[in-house]
């Protein structure tokens, strides 16, 4: 009998995921595994909310019970702190945004996750609780989006490649959010009302500045903040605090809204601009891999989203080499911010994707 | 159904014991501290079990207190005699190897000023009664030695250490927990003033356990409350426990004859399972060859995160377990194989094995039949902590 591992973070999605597995297994040996990614929070930190917690643990193991499929904690806090925790903090230092999700997908769930399930349990595949669904077309396996287009999360799991993909459930793949809680509640899941998990599951209340001391010494140097101009009119607490975009806590009054235009370490300044400032029309990105193994060509034509959840719009992709393409789109994009996955799709097909570049001389 | 052998962790509660148990969850539900015939009647079941035990370990009844299990007895020992004797010293002198129970509490006391003296332990987790000796001052007011290990099963000289601590005049703790599953506990052969018991290692019920209290020693108690067990452990008994703890001990230990024969049984067993374990390759064993438990076999496997193997024997139906039960789960490799001088690539593959009186010839087979399935499985893992070279 082969068998199956079930990522369960704790939260409803993993825990229905892994019930529709346990339900249909006949064909499969179920293991629930909730991965341990980083230690404890100190007091004070212990969000219910986030799935790293204690609490989140506990909710794995109760679901394990109630789907009566064997249950083990795997222990990744030395993977995921190299690949996710430090690539996090890098990403600020560098001026760029992070995005630990897609990380903790390509090092961890589909990585480290997928080798230890085989070695340890002896399971030849992984499930987890995403929006997401695969095909099986023209002899390859495809990422489609879901229905549930606001929950779709192809964005995170561009970084798959064939290899992963055909070792990947995605048992929610076509249901919606409304659907799972549903069935949670069905199964009388203890996960069932558990609210949606937003912050990032190892920055405790959303802030990620004392893990930059903490994990690199980065205490925060105080800079200028400049308009496009290069007049100075303010001054921030350290560029690594500042992500292209950002609106919120720039302490600069111009009589209208402004944003993070650009983060430069060299210097340690942050530009500011205003809204239409922001948007771009080209942009470069690197590190790209493709679903499919390769580029669809030389020159394609895709739609791309630069956030999750942000609208796709039309463009025209040149390759530069194998891992690195041009970016121009149809009507201009809000905020490239370097670091941040562009994603690009055919339909409902996600393509693959890369990092946003920077673009600063 | 899984072969079991974790009996270290806990073993199964034999169908005798849950017989004795039955009628006190049943009809005898009275308190013992009440005057009325059903307390009269859960008391005697009390003093039935404290009776036997006592009298088992050359003890007195009233020298027996009844707690939640071995680690109350513990806590109690470490922190009721050593806050009952401040006024003559605070030093506590204890090894690297005792439980959690007993380390914890002990630094609990470091930090109300107490000083503790950690012996070290050779290769093979045995302390040297000469450490303990030199390791005595005039402040010293308690030893704690535990008899056997509880994840690699090396015995300790307890009787050369009581003889040494005996001379000197502080107290001297003995955790006997593991020991008790398997050989007679004798407190005047150890000279010990203080020994902490647990029913559930030898087939009884989870959360009973027994602190030995030499008439004599001076205990404060650690939990307040009414004046049950000579006001030395408040709170209810538990009754059926209590009466299931009585009656695992006599079957442990009643029967002379029949507890050197099943002693012989395992250790043949263990004996089969090790060598079996070693043809494997690239693992050494843990522990004393010789001073230790005739059911644990040890060994530490390289190249292979001892969590990882324990969930693919689960798997395969055979339960056994990293070290300690209480410390699986932590990345942290065992601090009983640190304190041995194991190399940590090599701790963090560690596995205990411990058989008890149910494991037969095939559960053995079985078992090693599961290992040789997994093992190449986990060694084929890209990635894992690795030691270049083990020794021999």
């Amino acid at each position: 009998m082969s068998r199956i591992v079930a990522a369960m973070s704790g939260g409803v999605d993993s825990s229905v995921a892994a019930a529709i597995l346990a339900r249909e297994r006949g064909d499969a040996e179920v293991i629930g595994v909730w991965m341990r990614t980083h230690g404890e929070m100190p007091e004070g930190y212990e969000l219910s909310r986030s799935c790293c917690s204690p609490d989140a643990a506990d909710d794995a193991r109760r679901v394990a019970q109630i789907l009566d499929i064997p249950f083990f904690t795997l222990n990744v806090e030395r993977e995921f702190g190299e690949r996710v925790i430090d690539s996090f903090v890098d990403s600020y230092l560098e001026g760029s945004t992070p995005n630990p999700c897609q990380a903790c997908n390509q090092y961890i769930k589909f990585d480290e996750l997928l080798k230890r399930g085989l070695a340890a349990y002896g399971a030849d595949a992984v499930a987890t609780g995403h929006y997401a669904r695969l095909e099986h077309r023209d002899g390859r396996w495809r990422l489609m989006r879901t229905a549930d287009a606001d929950k779709d999360q192809t964005y995170f799991l561009w970084v798959l490649d064939q290899e992963q993909l055909a070792r990947t459930k995605f048992p929610l793949g076509d249901l919606t959010k409304p659907e799972v809680r549903a069935m949670a509640a069905e199964l009388t899941l203890p996960t069932a009302q558990k609210p949606e998990s937003q912050e990032i599951c190892f920055v405790p209340l959303g802030d990620y500045r004392e893990l930059l001391e903490e994990r690199r010494g980065y205490a925060g140097d105080p800079g200028p903040i400049v308009d496009a101009d290069g007049t100075t009119v303010g001054t921030h607490t350290g560029y690594a605090h500042y992500t292209v975009g950002q609106r919120h806590g720039l302490g600069v009054a111009l009589g209208e809204a402004v944003y993070v235009r650009e983060v430069q370490p060299r210097t340690n300044t942050v530009v500011i601009g205003r809204r239409d400032d922001i948007a771009q029309r080209t942009f470069s990105v690197a590190g790209a891999r493709f679903t499919a193994g390769d580029a669809p060509s030389e020159r394609f034509r895709a739609s791309i989203r630069i956030r999750h959840r942000a609208p796709d719009v039309p463009a025209e992709i040149t390759m530069i080499g194998r891992d690195r393409f041009a970016v121009e789109t149809a009507d201009p994009v809000w905020a490239p911010a370097p670091g941040q996955g562009a994603v690009l799709y055919d339909g409902d097909e996600c393509l693959g994707g890369g990092r946003i570049t920077r673009t600063e001389a | 159904m899984a072969i079991y052998l974790d009996h270290a962790a806990t073993s199964p509660l034999r169908p005798a014991v849950l017989e004795a148990m039955r009628p006190y969850l049943t009809t005898h539900t009275g308190n013992p501290s009440s005057l009325h015939a059903s307390g009269r009647r859960a008391r005697q079941g009390i003093d039935e079990a404290r009776e036997s035990i006592a009298a088992l370990i050359g003890a007195q009844p009233r020298e027996i207190v009844f707690t939640a299990g071995g680690t109350e007895a513990d806590n109690l020992a470490i922190k009721g005699a050593g806050w009952a004797a401040t006024s003559r010293g605070r030093h506590i002198v204890t090894t690297a190897v005792e439980h959690k129970a007993v380390l914890n509490a002990a630094a609990v006391l470091e930090r109300s000023k107490f000083e503790v003296t950690i012996l070290p332990v050779d290769a093979q987790g045995r302390v040297d009664p000469l450490d303990v000796a030199a390791a005595l001052t005039e402040r010293t007011t308690l030893v704690s030695v535990m008899a056997a290990n509880n994840e690699v099963g090396t015995t300790q000289p307890i009787a050369a250490i009581g003889e040494i601590v005996r001379g000197h005049g502080a107290r001297f703790h003995v955790d006997a927990v593991q020991w008790a599953a398997h050989e007679p506990v004798d407190v005047d052969a150890w000279q010990a003033d203080l020994v902490s018991l647990s029913a559930h290692k030898l087939g009884g019920p989870q959360g009973v356990g027994a602190l030995y209290v030499r008439r004599g020693t001076q205990l404060l108690p650690q939990q307040q409350g009414g004046s049950q067990e000579r006001q030395r452990r408040a709170g209810t008994e538990n009754v059926a426990g209590i009466v299931g703890f009585g009656a695992a001990f006599a079957l442990t230990h009643a029967d002379h004859a029949a507890r050197t024969a099943e002693t012989d049984r395992l250790r043949i067993l263990a004996d089969r399972l090790r060598d079996g374990l070693m043809e494997l390759g690239d693992v050494v064993v843990t522990g004393d060859p010789v001073d230790r438990l005739p059911n644990n076999v040890s060994v530490a496997f390289d190249g292979v995160e001892g969590g990882d193997l324990v969930a693919a024997l689960d798997l395969e139906g055979v339960e056994v377990s990293t070290g300690s039960a209480c410390t699986s789960g932590s990345a942290e490799p065992s601090h009983v194989l640190l304190a041995m001088g194991l190399d940590p690539h090599l701790a963090h593959g560690s596995l205990r094995i411990t058989l008890g009186p149910e494991t037969t010839d095939a559960d053995i087979d079985a078992a090693l039949a599961a290992v040789r399935l997994v093992l190449p499985r986990l060694r084929a893992m890209p990635g894992v902590r690795s030691k270049a070279t083990v020794p021999a």
